[in-house]
């Protein structure tokens, strides 16, 4: 049997039926097709799905879609200005936050709600609030870094980094 | 001569931008029209009889199309799966490896069956009600127990569990002759699941018309994939494209191919319908190949003054149910076992065991790192024996700069170092009298301070053909690159490495826009599809993509170089030796002035009025077969403080000071740091994949 489930993902409502055991993270895949959300778990530990639900930082393999109805809900596609990257996104750019990209999205969207409701966080809370998050490529350092980089740029501290081209010319 | 602008520079990666916004291309995320999906139906025992296996109550369920099993593949996979032979050991028992078990499961969750369903939902529905009549059998599940001659066996029909046995050196006697003292260690790796972010995942789509195969697969070296599994399927590799496209990590889990990877193909081939399997994390934890595995026992000769002389040293490998596909490339940690160090000789044995656990195949370092570790913790032992600072043994014995090329204990030479050098600076870096100072004052008030210290060298690089086609099964491990530029002056360029997370998209664009001179924008790399490019791409493992893909990327660009050369000596009408090329320019040497770009060059290229003999195009394939391994080393050194009641353990400070030769993009070398030092720590102080002893997993 299936649910009607109504959402509005990244702005756009959509109207779909779904069975009531699909995951959110399944329907946004599978049936929105929004690919940027990925599955690295099936224990709700990895993190690497994480979206917003209503502005909160979820996982959304814990949620079925059903559960979804009427909720806005916020992707890793959700948050860049058209061309403009995210000040999150950048800093994770600019600051070698990732090398193989899976975790990515699912790390940015937890340090997007983390600095949502902590914009100035110190080095231990930044680790506290990405606990949910896992990363096998980095150890992490250049993520905290990302997160904190991204944190002086929203609260006004720091411009962001110019599109980084060669920055250094090193002799002949 | 070109002035280096690229080559060194912090350049941020230019596949990022996509990475961060959700742009990536990794299998799950690729869709087919008409897919279809697979669950496999998996042994719950680590040894079992299969007596049979009713599909009929799944066959009925909901969307399903087959149910497959051992039988099904009769005729479509037409041999066992190809293990790298690696050595010829004295002794070696390789069992066969096939896609489903007939009659025998040997490993907990090794796969029985396949559901293919019209939803993924519906396969794993499906998959629960195959009904599997099991006889379960005596398992071994311990390395040591199963080397003992009244070991249950892994397998029934092999005679024991021993799947090699082979000495390197057998004789350290007259060193130890010399011993003034004697020390004994035995020394465990535990076994490690890799991890990677990204389980597996693969999609294979069959087009009878043209009977082509055509495969996603989230793995390091999609041309061996297309060599085995198109292989096993009767495929000539021209019709059997295989692509990796982005990857979420490998750590070197994702080299060999998988039954899974076999069965997919197979069930495409079987259904005619694209078949779509992407691993589940238990999954990924249960039957994704683990790490190390190993047990070392060593034994090292010296003198009172600090002079290391011999050193014997036997590693157990638990290879698992099955030999790893590279499974044999773990007993390189025999050939690494004396370091940095010089020995009169060493003495080394490897022995191969099987057990009812999941096969070990390479993972982080695979048996470097385990060589790193036995023979520096073995040294700590010897220093602490004869009562001198682990630092002054370490000195006292490295092989010195002048010494290189050396020629180690086992005939491999290692091209240069300087290992005092990058202990020294680690040592100043982390303060190491202040905190041996610390150390002992906190020891008298019931604070403990641990100072671990590791130099470290390494075999990269693979690697020189000669050196390694005998342990791949004739295919050296050189690389390949082609470059090509297009009559407007765009670069495309394939590697035959892969990345995935090491940001070969920006590295090798350097690399190339140093070359040709050209600016990066205007390069394109490719790699992961065996459809494109040259005949053959080696992969990524082992610490070569850059040494080896690298060498091969120059050099295929120096080529096209070279050709456009010849073609701007033409059209200047003046001697080839005569043309200067410079930052992406060519003129007659002192009229600067009068310059034509490579752009220029590519457009007549192309076209008419070429010097006699000179065929169109500009584009150039290169092999680079190295002519050695490539050895960086380094010293780290961590300090932790231990609580005497608990055993936690808190990192006080970790310095790392490594020499990788040239660098092409600082940032990214240091993140590749960042990562192996996380998973060293982990090794240390917390991963291990642990089973009960009837080999199911806690």
């Amino acid at each position: 049997m299936k649910h009607k489930v109504s959402t509005t993902i990244n702005g756009r409502r959509r109207e779909d039926e779904v069975e009531a055991r699909l995951l959110l993270v399944h329907y946004i895949r599978d049936v929105a097709g929004l690919t940027g959300t990925h599955v690295g778990c099936d224990t709700s530990q990895c993190g690497a799905c994480t979206i917003l639900v209503d502005g909160k930082a979820i996982k959304s393999c814990t949620m079925f879609a059903v559960q979804a109805e009427g909720r806005q809900l916020t992707t890793i596609e959700g948050l860049a200005d058209g061309d403009k990257l995210h000040p999150i996104q950048q800093a994770f750019w600019d600051e070698h936050g990732l090398q193989c990209g899976y975790c990515t999205p699912g790390f940015i969207m937890a340090a997007k709600y983390l600095l949502d409701t902590n914009p100035t966080p110190s080095e231990d809370e930044i680790r506290k609030g990405l606990e949910g998050n896992l990363c096998r490529c980095t150890g992490y350092v250049n993520i905290i870094k990302a997160v904190k980089t991204a944190s002086q740029v929203m609260s006004g501290g720091a411009q962001p980094a110019e599109t980084p081209v060669a920055t250094t010319a090193s002799g002949s | 001569m070109a002035i280096t602008q690229m080559i060194g520079a912090k350049i941020h990666r230019r596949e990022d931008p996509r990475l961060v916004s959700g742009g990536g291309r990794y299998v799950d995320d690729l869709k087919r029209s008409n897919t279809t999906y697979a669950a496999f139906v998996r042994s719950p025992y680590a040894h079992a009889k299969i007596r049979m296996i009713d599909p009929s109550e799944a066959k009925k369920a909901p969307g399903v199309i087959a149910v497959l099993t051992a039988k099904d593949m009769e005729g479509v996979i037409l041999g066992p799966a190809p293990v790298a032979p690696a050595f010829v050991a004295e002794k070696k028992t390789v069992p066969d490896r096939p896609p489903l078990p007939l009659d025998e499961a040997v490993y907990q969750g090794q796969p029985v069956a396949v559901v293919i369903a019209e939803e993924k939902y519906q396969a794993s529905d499906a998959a629960a009600l195959v009904h599997i009549d099991y006889e379960p059998l005596p398992a071994v599940a311990d390395l040591e127990k199963a080397i003992q001659p009244d070991s249950p066996k892994a397998h029934t029909a092999l005679p024991d569990n021993i799947a090699w046995d082979l000495t390197y050196n057998a004789d350290a006697e007259a060193a130890f002759a010399e011993a003034e003292v004697t020390v004994k260690e035995r020394i465990l790796q535990q076994r490690l699941a890799p991890t990677p972010m990204e389980p597996r995942a693969v999609m294979a789509e069959w087009s009878p018309h043209e009977g082509s195969m055509t495969m996603w697969i989230s793995n390091q070296g999609p041309h061996f994939i297309r060599l085995f599994v198109g292989g096993a399927l009767g495929l000539p590799e021209s019709k059997m494209r295989v692509i990796a496209p982005d990857v979420g990590g490998g750590f070197g889990s994702k080299i060999c191919p998988y039954p899974e990877d076999y069965v997919v193909a197979a069930a495409a081939k079987i259904t005619g319908r694209p078949v779509r399997w992407t691993e589940s994390r238990t999954e990924s934890i249960q039957v994704t190949t683990h790490g190390r595995g190993q047990v070392f026992d060593v034994e090292v000769a010296g003198k009172k003054d600090g002079t290391l002389l011999g050193m014997k040293v036997t590693q157990y490998l638990d290879a698992g149910a099955y030999v790893g596909t590279f499974g044999a490339f773990q007993p390189c940690a025999c050939l690494l076992a004396g370091g940095g160090y010089k020995w009169k000789q060493i003495a080394a044995r490897t022995v191969g065991v099987l057990t009812n656990r999941v096969s070990t195949d390479p993972y982080r370092g695979a048996g470097r790192p385990e060589a790193t570790h036995l023979v520096e913790r073995i040294v700590d032992v010897f220093a602490r024996e004869i009562g001198m600072d682990p630092v002054a043994v370490r000195k006292k014995n490295f092989i010195q700069p002048g010494d290189f090329p050396y020629t180690q204990n086992f005939g491999l030479v290692m091209d240069s170092g300087n290992y005092d050098g990058t202990l020294d600076k680690a040592l100043q870096l982390v303060g190491y009298e202040q905190v041996r100072r610390a150390q002992e004052e906190g020891r008298k008030h019931g604070k403990y301070i641990g100072i671990g210290l590791s130099t470290w060298i390494e075999i990269c690089g693979f690697g020189p053909s000669a050196a390694t086609a005998p342990a791949t099964g004739g295919i050296g491990l050189v690389e390949s690159a082609q470059v090509r530029v297009t009559p407007t002056g765009s670069v495309m360029v394939w590697t035959g490495t892969h990345s995935h997370g090491q940001g070969h998209d920006t590295t090798f664009a350097q690399i190339v826009a140093d070359t040709l001179g050209v600016p990066m924008e205007q390069v394109e790399i490719r790699h992961g599809d065996t459809a494109e490019g040259t005949g053959f791409g080696y992969g990524t493992y082992g610490s070569r993509s850059l040494a080896v893909g690298g060498m091969a990327i120059r050099r295929a660009s120096q080529k096209v170089v070279e050709k456009a050369k010849k073609l701007a000596a033409h059209a200047f009408e003046a001697a080839e030796e005569d043309v200067v090329f410079d930052q992406g320019k060519f003129y007659v040497k002192g009229s600067p002035d009068n310059a034509k770009a490579l752009g220029e060059m590519a457009f007549a290229s192309y076209g008419a009025g070429l010097p006699e003999g000179m065929e169109q195009g500009l584009e150039a394939v290169t092999y680079f077969d190295p002519p050695n391994f490539v050895w960086p080393f380094g010293a780290h050194v961590c300090v932790v403080e231990v609580d005497p009641d608990t055993g936690a353990v808190d990192m006080k400070k970790y310095v790392a000071v490594d020499d990788c030769g040239n660098v092409i993009n600082p940032m990214i070398v240091e993140g590749q740091l960042h990562g192996g030092i996380a998973q060293g720590i982990a090794q240390a102080l917390f991963e291990e994949v642990v089973y009960a002893d009837d080999g199911s997993l806690r």
